[in-house]
């Protein structure tokens, strides 16, 4: 193997129900890089990266890692730890019923003379690891405690504790705030220093440009290119990754109306959920677009939830189209003419082992009731309708939704609520960990379902993105609602809004 | 040609029908009674002739082993149906049917005989109230079982564990003490004949045939199967999670008492120590035969009814071929740990594989 290469993979191959999924793609990565693989959804990334892990079962090709002769195949995650693997995924994948010390040592518990857990050395060590990360955690506390940003960290000082060779990093600032990131990033230099070679995967062009040295490029499964990332400009890239020049985000406009003489869709006052949002009042009129924006764990989507009925309101009242209502729970809701599309999507979208069509018809079954079922003509005939509109890449719409990539699994849970036409909808961080180009059409969406008169309350990390869509904007911090922008918004502005403080 | 490519489509589609393995298992189980009655020289296919006998106590009836089977299978066939829901709405099993068939039983038994009376030929009440109280018991005690897992969240297996230990005691309590004795025609039909068929098969298939036209026509089984797979998820979609999770438990308690109804008239009495023993087991076996993962979420109902006939089957052959009483369990649980190993994802991973390195070795 040529020198500072620590792993070299060619020629994977690897065949799904249906798909092919990679075909003959090739990837190598040096000693003390930061290398990112990009694509769009279903490009074949996390495939890949799975081949790697030992996840999947790739049928051809060979995988070389520094320091080993021959080729290597794992065949589990573990296989993969003891050549030097280590891989932190889009979804957290660790136990949330444990410490957080428990889940940085699960199956490499340090042991004491009598072959017990040491649980001191575990504890204290555990402390030293997250304080020299510079994530304040208390690491007897279960996981579930903590954000989903902090349990990502968790995943990450894991995978980085573990004496790695190549750290694989699959979309993992896609659930944490800029300073989160940029911890992440100042350690993602540190190891790199250390000799580490990094894979990246993210959707973020910023992130990439700000910490990768080398760019490999995926489309449809097969390999586009590999290049420095001196000579890859972004136009460059996003057009090596849709085989096509694109401006569609410039495209994106929303109309410039004044809503203030518009009919009211949703008006909420004093709503509230005991320790996770303050009492806030909110109207949306109808045809608005209205922006949440604010740091994670600021109420953003408790905020949503409260009127949803996902978490029940403990005080306030709602008023739907001007009449009072009593939302106890969600099909509360969905009957007065809501849908969420929630940002966990693993934990409350989509329901893993049902197949693409139930997953859209899911919500349209629910609310015509048990008893007037959908005959399966129309269900076929309703999902390719929305197969078709979001154009979800998918096998057949038999294919069970876990086998759809994670953007792919996204357009399916949009169509569900598309499918139950909705008079105002809350789309929780749609757009996050998905490609660009499925973003764009996201956003499309959102400014065609208000021009059709509907109401849209979109909650996003990405600032940018609300900002091209929104008539309004409101700014949510440490529970509560601290202000509304209707007019000029500007990213400096919201930025501001969000930070608090004078001005 | 595209006649080889046609046996391939159709050999593809048995490859991927869920049933296929219950299927063979239950194949498998006939063929070991077609091989030994050919071995000790009797026609090979005896166990699966029906013939019709003339009895003094029924009038002419339907005899054979496959008759037997189907007619003994009956009571693990109705629990089954009702286990399969609450295994795949909560991903748990209830461990409490076998005692709530003996609660039920007692209880009718004890009203259609009268308060401390332990042996009667005519009825204290009329039959439908007697019946009418099973239903009644069972639907309660499921009810509660239904409670404890959907709205206290307590694991399946602890909170079933109570009723489990508590229901024949109940029923025992209600009995007096005593094992009482229905000797009424009345009753004892719904263990006899109906005509030549005996009335537990008829009972069995009324109630798979209203349970599939229920899970066709609405849609509960997709509702159930989805919060099996995500409770979470369901709910914000628009599903009563709990609600539903409820309602299994509470159909499964129905179940128990259709399948204590059988049991009891059977024996025209309420044995309370008897009727229902292990066949709790029997039950969570047949839905874990039928391909059905106990981890819940997806299932089919077929598969655990084929499941149950299985076991049956297991029993009754481990008889034929002159397997003690005793010694029955040993070899049932051999022949099911086959079964069980066969339909494992592991194991049809290692034969797909094995398959795949002989054709390439074909090829080279």
């Amino acid at each position: 193997m040529e020198n500072n290469v620590v792993l070299r993979a060619r020629g994977i191959s690897m065949t799904f129900p249906g798909v092919k999924a990679l075909d003959n793609v090739q990837l190598t990565l040096r000693k003390g890089e930061i290398h990112a693989l990009m694509g769009e959804n279903g490009a074949g990334k996390s495939t890949l990266i799975k081949c790697l892990t030992g996840i999947n079962d790739f049928e051809a090709g060979e995988i070389h890692i520094d320091g080993i002769n021959g080729t290597i195949k794992n065949h589990s995650t573990r296989d993969a730890q003891n050549v030097g693997i280590s891989t932190v995924y889009q979804e957290v994948n660790l136990c949330p019923n444990l410490s957080v010390a428990e889940n940085l040592f699960i199956g490499r518990e340090p042991l004491t003379k009598l072959h017990t857990i040491d649980r001191k050395s575990y504890n204290s060590r555990s402390q030293k690891i997250m304080d020299e990360l510079g994530i304040s955690v208390d690491v007897t506390q279960n996981l579930e405690n903590y954000s989903l940003a902090i349990q990502q960290m968790v995943a990450i000082a894991r995978a980085v504790d573990m004496e790695c060779k190549v750290l694989i990093l699959d979309e993992p600032t896609s659930s944490l705030d800029d300073e989160e990131v940029e911890k992440l990033f100042k350690l993602m230099r540190k190891l790199k220093e250390k000799g580490v070679g990094i894979l990246f995967v993210t959707h973020f062009l910023e992130q990439v440009y700000a910490v990768c040295d080398r760019i490999t490029v995926l489309r449809n499964g097969t390999f586009v290119g590999e290049y420095p990332i001196s000579e890859l400009p972004r136009v460059k890239l996003v057009a090596a990754m849709m085989g096509k020049y694109l401006n569609d985000l410039e495209s994106i406009h929303k109309e410039n109306k004044d809503f203030t003489n518009a009919p009211m869709e949703i008006s909420a006052k004093g709503l509230s959920h005991t320790g996770t949002v303050k009492p806030f009042d909110l109207d949306i009129h109808k045809g608005e677009v209205v922006g949440v924006a604010g740091l994670l764990g600021s109420g953003r989507s408790e905020l949503a939830r409260a009127i949803y009925g996902a978490d029940k309101a403990n005080t306030g009242t709602l008023e739907v189209d001007g009449k009072p209502v009593k939302i106890n729970q969600p099909i509360d809701a969905m009957n007065k003419g809501m849908g969420m599309l929630p940002d966990d999507r693993k934990a409350e979208g989509i329901i893993a082992d049902l197949s693409v069509r139930e997953n859209i018809i899911l919500a349209l079954q629910a609310k015509r009731g048990m008893f007037k079922l959908l005959s399966r003509a129309k269900q076929e005939e309703i999902a390719d309708r929305y197969i078709d509109l979001v154009q979800i890449k998918t096998a057949s719409r038999e294919t069970l939704i876990k086998q759809l990539s994670g953007g792919n699994q996204q357009k399916v849970i949009l169509a569900r609520w598309l499918a139950t036409d909705p008079d105002f909808l809350i789309l929780d961080e749609p757009t996050r960990g998905i490609d660009i180009g499925t973003k764009s059409e996201i956003q499309k969406l959102i400014i065609k379902l208000a021009g059709e008169g509907k109401s849209v309350l979109f909650i996003s990390s990405e600032i940018e993105e609300m900002l091209r869509t929104s008539n309004r904007m409101i700014i949510m911090r440490d529970g509560e609602k601290v202000g509304e922008l209707d007019r000029e918004l500007s990213q400096e502005g919201v930025m501001h809004a969000i930070a608090g403080g004078e001005g | 040609m595209s006649k080889k490519s046609n046996s391939k489509i159709y050999w593809n589609k048995l490859k991927n029908w869920p049933l296929l393995l219950p299927v063979i298992a239950l194949i498998l189980v006939m063929a070991v009674n077609i091989i030994h009655d050919a071995a000790i020289g009797e026609n090979p296919l005896s166990f699966f002739m029906i013939s019709l006998r003339n009895t003094t106590t029924s009038g002419t009836i339907l005899y054979g082993r496959i008759i037997d089977i189907i007619n003994r299978g009956s009571e693990v066939a109705i629990l089954a149906i009702g286990m399969t829901l609450v295994v795949s709405a909560s991903a748990g099993t209830d461990i409490s049917v076998g005692s709530v068939m003996s609660l039920c039983a007692s209880f009718m038994c004890m009203m259609l005989a009268g308060y401390g009376v332990s042996s009667t030929t005519t009825l204290a009440m009329p039959l439908a109230i007697g019946l009418l109280c099973a239903v009644v018991m069972g639907i309660v005690c499921g009810a509660f079982n239904g409670t404890l897992v959907a709205h206290l969240k307590i694991q399946p297996m602890v909170a079933t564990l109570i009723l489990y230990s508590a229901a024949r005691a109940i029923g025992l309590l209600l009995c007096n003490d005593l094992i009482v004795y229905v000797r009424n025609p009345s009753f004892a039909y719904f263990g006899a004949f109906t005509g030549p068929i005996p009335t537990p098969i008829i009972i069995t298939a009324i109630c798979i045939i209203i349970v599939s036209l229920v899970l066709k026509k609405t849609a509960l089984g997709m509702y159930i199967q989805s919060v099996g797979i995500n409770a979470r998820a369901s709910r914000i979609a628009g599903l009563n999670s709990r609600l539903l999770i409820f309602l299994a438990y509470t159909l499964c308690g129905l179940f128990a008492a259709i399948a204590g109804i059988v049991a009891s008239s059977r024996i025209t009495s309420a044995d309370s120590n008897n009727i229902g023993l292990y066949l709790e087991m029997d039950a969570i076996l047949s839905v874990a035969l039928g391909g059905n993962s106990l981890g819940g979420g997806k299932f089919n109902l077929a598969g655990s009814i084929i499941g149950a006939y299985t076991i049956q089957a297991i029993t009754t052959t481990l008889y034929a071929l002159g397997v003690s009483t005793n010694q029955a369990p040993v070899f049932k649980a051999i022949i099911v740990i086959l079964i069980v190993v066969i339909e494992a994802p592991p194991f049809k991973a290692f034969v797909r594989k094995f398959n795949a390195s002989r054709a390439a070795a074909r090829e080279v």
